[in-house]
């Protein structure tokens, strides 16, 4: 069973544009931004940075989306078309 | 019960009303060929576009209790509060493209809790059950919370006395509430998020300009906060973080990220969604959600500046800080704001309450109901078990608060995120590959959960005094691994969540590989890898509530 699946593998389907997705993980690199000033609106950096992230959060996610959108065909070429893959009599 | 807040209660009633009359009307709404199918009852079938599902998943997600329990965090401890921020700006992006995985392989194999996926990717009924167990566990006691939320607005529109008849207007909001979820299943929260979020925005736009225009500016809020912080002992506290406690708000973030969709009411909202593309929008709209609750939560500063105090529970005797906004929107607003503001609050814990019990009761009827009492049920009879067990859980739900210290429900809280955490390897691992074996899973559940457990026991809050179960932040100090201290004397705090979902992994992949050399048998794989790429649109996809 174990070498079966092994060979089945996962059917991993990778874009470029995922790597954006690691960007807004720079917020857990708390130190960067942990100090009072420079303040905006007389908010500490602390905060207003951490506002700042969820629009970097947003632009990564939205240019993969825009990236990868209906991107069905990113799958290896040797595959068959999804239509076909859907069929399970047709698999192995 | 002699000083009620009229003009609010008024308000808060109507506005009560109206979401009723919804949650009744929503059976029809959209509504398929049946309700006795779980697709439709437990899914709202399966074909939410983006807008219902940013509705619904916000309305899931930032709840009530969030609402009213951030701001109360940041009150009382300051910057370490904040972490709900960094939560929420990780969640999407952490799970972006294994949602989408899920989406695909769920929609295909017609799977409708995690728990389900787990089943047909191993055929191990104990790694489901064990998934599935988890899940009804760290659902519970959320509901609960819920209530306390509920409660929190009730009591501060005067409704504060001890007893059951204290509890009496939250029983009978449930009680409606339960009645129409069960008539119309998920289909009843989508179409009140609506109106939840609408209120919540109006409400939380107003209060930040509003407010700190009142306040005398944002530096006068902050500088409140930090003079209230200066002069308390603990060291904890502060508007910025110190060093003891920046590991553990990164942990914080980063531990709740991952737990949030691993919860089956988070999956719930997610399934019910049409396509992947609904999903990748929503991925990108749902943050709006995440300034909200950021601004919301300074508004815990805002009530230092006001001087805004807690009301004092008379249930318990214990002044309650989740009362801080509350109480906060009722010394600074006109009656009437503050009325909307409740209704807010108070339909914002309606919400997630009935898709939280919709999920429970999935778990329930597919994968304990199905799998060990009644192996042969017809999709109407799952339907039906689904349906009565969404009642039980309500009901128990609503037990924990009027017969448990509501602090209980708080502590399960907590416990709550860190044994979630440990279905992590089983559900998001295995959404990828195959190479952790079922042996492993199970052995580092196990491992997570008991380790998770015993630590959470260990750590006390000095600050109310209790030994155990005060908190999830454990001092690197007492880290202790059969009698090795890694970290002995340092005083830097991680969050327990982390530690064990650490201990998990490696367990499982240890015993995979010892597993692995033994040649155990992995379970069947009944997915296949077109499953994981499957879309709305595509030619032979399976139909929304098949028969089995």
């Amino acid at each position: 069973m174990a070498a079966q699946s092994g060979a089945k593998g996962s059917g991993l389907r990778f874009s470029p544009w995922n790597l954006l997705l690691i960007i807004p993980f720079w917020i857990l690199l708390t130190p960067l931004y942990n100090r009072v000033e420079p303040t905006l609106f007389g908010m500490p950096f602390f905060y207003w940075f951490q506002f700042v992230g969820i629009a970097v959060g947003v632009t990564c996610t939205t240019l993969v989306y825009f990236g990868t959108k209906n991107r069905r065909g990113s799958a290896p070429r040797t595959e068959p078309t999804d239509v076909d893959d859907l069929d399970e009599g047709s698999l192995r | 019960m002699t000083d009620l807040q009229w003009p609010e209660l008024i308000i808060f009633s109507t506005l009560f009303l109206l979401v009723t009359v919804l949650g009744f009307v929503a059976a029809r709404w959209k509504a398929g060929d049946t309700l006795d199918h779980l697709d439709e009852w437990g899914l709202g079938g399966r074909k939410f576009g983006s807008w219902i599902t940013w509705f619904l998943i916000g309305g899931d997600l930032y709840t009530a209790y969030t609402f009213v329990a951030v701001p109360a965090l940041l009150f009382g401890a300051g910057a370490m509060g904040f972490f709900a921020l960094p939560y929420t700006i990780l969640a999407y992006p952490l799970v972006f493209l294994p949602l989408l995985r899920l989406w695909s392989v769920s929609r295909a194999r017609g799977y409708v809790t995690p728990a389900d996926f787990v089943r047909g990717r191993y055929g191990s009924p104990l790694l489901a059950t064990l998934i599935a167990v988890t899940g009804i566990v760290a659902t519970m006691p959320y509901i609960a919370l819920q209530l306390v939320g509920l409660e929190a607005v009730l009591r501060t529109m005067g409704f504060n006395a001890g007893g059951f008849l204290g509890h009496l207007p939250l029983l009978i909001a449930f009680i409606i509430l339960a009645v129409y979820t069960y008539q119309s299943g998920l289909r009843a929260p989508a179409l009140i998020a609506f109106v939840k979020d609408l209120l919540v925005y109006i409400v939380i736009i107003v209060a930040v300009i509003y407010l700190p225009i009142k306040l005398g500016g944002w530096d006068s809020i902050f500088g409140a906060a930090q003079e209230k912080f200066a002069a308390t002992d603990a060291e904890s506290d502060g508007i910025l973080l110190n060093g003891n406690n920046q590991l553990q708000y990164a942990t914080l973030a980063l531990g709740s990220a991952l737990a949030l969709f691993l919860y089956p009411h988070s999956v719930t909202g997610v399934l019910a969604s049409r396509g992947r593309n609904v999903l990748k929008r929503n991925m990108s709209a749902l943050p709006a959600y995440s300034l909200l609750l950021g601004l919301l939560a300074l508004l815990g500063f805002a009530a230092i500046a006001a001087g805004t105090e807690a009301i004092t529970n008379q249930a318990t005797g214990n002044p309650d800080t989740n009362t801080i906004v509350p109480k906060l929107f009722d010394d600074q607003f006109p009656s009437w704001f503050a009325g909307i503001a409740f209704a807010a609050i108070g339909i914002g814990a309606l919400v997630p309450a009935a898709i939280m019990s919709i999920a429970a009761a999935n778990l329930w009827t597919r994968n304990i109901y199905k799998e060990f009492i009644k192996r042969d049920a017809t999709p109407k009879e799952e339907a039906r078990q689904a349906k009565l067990s969404s009642l039980i859980v309500k009901f128990g739900a609503v037990a924990c608060i009027l017969f448990l210290d509501p602090q209980f429900s708080i502590d399960l809280q907590l416990i709550g995120g860190v044994i979630i955490l440990q279905t992590l390897p089983a559900v998001a691992i295995a959404l990828y590959t195959r190479w952790l074996h079922r042996w492993g899973l199970v052995a580092g559940w196990i491992i997570g959960m008991g380790w998770g457990m015993t630590l959470l026991y260990g750590i006390p809050n000095p600050a109310t005094g209790r030994e155990h179960f005060g908190g999830a932040a454990l001092a690197l100090d007492k880290l202790n691994i059969f009698g090795w201290q890694p970290f002995a004397g340092s005083t830097v705090q991680i969050y327990v969540g982390i530690v064990a979902l650490l201990a998990n992994l490696l367990v499982a992949a240890v015993v995979s590989v010892i597993a692995r050399q033994l040649k155990v048998s992995n379970g069947t794989d009944t997915t296949v890898d077109a499953d994981y790429h499957v879309d709305e649109g595509d030619e032979d996809l399976r139909p929304v509530a098949a028969p089995h």
